[in-house]
């Protein structure tokens, strides 16, 4: 393929190939536990979140990317602190992502010099990543996937049952904070490629179509690295070839038509199913026996 | 009296597997549990009964350590009660977790094997031999494949039971296993605890609304209302006499066609 070939000779090409392929691997695996944990409502947050650290860095005249990591760090590790169980958690992060999403908007309306740096953020951009913000995010990626392979187990178990988990000592709590804050690092590093409103889709759609096709936290995991590979390769290149669809555009579009089909015709990982095999029946209160 | 401080002691009594005196649990400012003492002894199956909100699930929380119990002393095989005591296997009660239907059910035993380890857990043939062991104790290796969202309540309980016997267990805590079980699943899980006591050498404490299609199989019952205890024998237990002075107020009990009717208390 000649066109790749040309493609590849441009370093902002691989700049993004690689960044894109450790936020591929590493939102996917971090994915698969946000599905499962159904705190896909944080995963969508967070980068709304760190939208207005980096528009405040960019008011401060400070690199984007810092006030970006910073603040969805911070509003990471709050929404684990605050949210206590599931009920309160989504108000929580509602609470905490408006409010900031509103000091996002100050930041911008203050701001008088050139939007677009605002709106890359926003919308992501394959231009314009440095071979040093390539490097930070490989790292970064790399870094991620080590803290969830030494989590794996405890954390794969209180996100299952996490009231087993504490009877059997794991610090159910601290595993939760530790995870938003994992999930704070690798939006951090995906939002230049993605931007903040389209990095949800690379970070849930990858896992939530594999937890649909495969059985198991391995092959799932497995599985939706692989898809996140996929749709970033692909969306990087049809957007660079077509030199006018935006990167995040693409890889969206992608994710969602693959969901599409699995979400119809495959799976139910929503627990609805009524299959039963034992002939069990519900067994209505025997009134005032003992 | 002399000769009576002659004669030696009985033989050493075997450790009570679970020993509770003087306990006073409050939660929210409400006294859940006050003043209850019992001794569980090894191999008993024992039934805790009593109204929605007496302590049953909370009691079955304090030996976890997972409660604090504001007063008293609570004693597991000698050891004061505390987190992350492998000697204690623990089946929470019924929630249906969406995700469920992700996990296989192999998936979800193991985490009885090594869940509270940190690491990724390579693969071992040491570990899958230990949960086939627990499987077949079970009857559930045909079920080890299925996600445990497709599972009916009793495949579920069995597996759940096999879960926690990977720690090898000296005490089995089980928060109503029998929920929403018909009569033939509630006796196949009755009579599997049955034999996991008989081979394993284990006592079993569980929670339960409806004792009388199991008042032959269990050896003692531990009936919570209004903060107090009771603990004996069910025919001790169920009488119009005891219930009367756990609830503070006249209770009869009606025996019908061999099952026990409690009426006079909201159960």
């Amino acid at each position: 393929m000649t066109g790749l070939r040309e493609l590849l000779a441009y370093s902002f090409m691989v700049n993004a190939l690689v960044t894109g392929s450790a936020v591929a691997v590493a939102s996917a695996a971090a994915g698969y536990f946000m599905v499962c944990r159904q705190a896909t409502f944080a995963g969508h947050a967070l980068p709304n979140i760190g939208f207005a650290g980096a528009a405040g860095a960019v008011l401060l005249g400070v690199e984007p990317a810092y006030g970006l990591f910073a603040v969805t760090l911070l509003s990471a590790v709050g929404m684990g602190l605050f949210a206590r169980d599931l009920r309160e958690r989504d108000v929580t992060v509602g609470v905490i992502m408006t409010f900031t999403l509103g000091l996002g908007f100050l930041f911008l309306a203050l701001y008088s010099g050139y939007a677009a740096r605002v709106y890359g953020i926003l919308f992501g951009s394959i231009l314009g990543i440095s071979a040093e913000a390539a490097r930070r995010s490989v790292i970064a990626a790399v870094a991620s996937l080590a803290v969830l392979a030494f989590l794996y187990r405890p954390l794969l178990f209180s996100t299952f049952d996490p009231e087993l988990a504490r009877a059997r000592g794991v610090p159910v709590r601290t595993l939760s904070v530790a995870f938003l804050a994992l999930l704070g690092v690798i939006v951090s590093i995906s939002v230049q490629l993605m931007g903040a409103l389209l990095l949800f889709t690379l970070m849930v759609g990858p896992a939530a179509t594999a937890t649909r096709i495969v059985k198991g936290p391995v092959a799932a995991i497995a599985l939706s690295a692989g898809l996140g590979l996929l749709y970033v390769w692909a969306g990087i290149l049809v957007a660079a070839m077509s030199g006018t669809l935006p990167v995040s555009f693409c890889i969206a579009t992608l994710s969602f038509l693959v969901y599409l089909p699995v979400r119809l015709f495959l799976g139910h990982p929503a627990g609805g199913r009524e299959h039963r095999r034992g002939g069990d029946v519900q067994r209505t209160n025997h009134g005032a026996t003992a | 009296m002399s000769s009576a401080a002659a004669v030696p002691l009985a033989a050493p009594r075997v450790q009570p597997v679970v020993s509770v005196s003087g306990l006073r649990v409050e939660l929210g400012g409400r006294a859940v549990l006050g003043g209850v003492d019992f001794l569980i002894e090894n191999r008993e199956l024992v039934a805790v009964l009593g109204p929605n909100g007496a302590g049953k699930s909370t009691l079955l929380k304090v030996i976890l350590g997972l409660v604090r119990p504001s007063l008293g002393r609570v004693l597991v095989l000698g050891q004061p009660a505390g987190r992350a005591n492998a000697n204690i296997g623990y089946v929470p009660q019924f929630r249906a977790i969406e995700a469920e239907t992700t996990l296989r059910a192999r998936d979800v035993i193991r985490f009885g094997l090594d869940g509270n380890r940190w690491g990724p857990g390579w693969p071992s043939r040491e570990r899958e031999r230990r949960i086939d062991a627990v499987l077949d104790e079970v009857d559930g290796r045909d079920l080890a494949r299925a996600a445990m969202g497709e599972l009916s309540g009793g495949e579920r309980q069995r597996l759940l039971i096999a879960q926690a016997l990977l720690s090898d267990p000296r005490l089995l805590l089980l928060d109503e296993p029998l929920a929403s079980l018909d009569l033939a699943r509630e006796q196949e899980i009755i009579s599997l605890i049955r034999r996991i006591i008989q081979s394993r050498n284990v006592a079993v404490l569980f929670v339960t609304h409806d004792v009388n299609p199991l008042l032959d199989a269990i050896d003692r019952v531990l009936y919570l209302a209004n903060g107090k205890a009771a603990i004996g024998r069910p025919e001790e237990i169920i009488t119009g006499e005891t219930l009367s002075w756990l609830y503070g107020a006249p209770v009869e009990v009606v025996r019908v066609a061999g099952r026990l009717f409690v009426a006079g208390a909201q159960t």
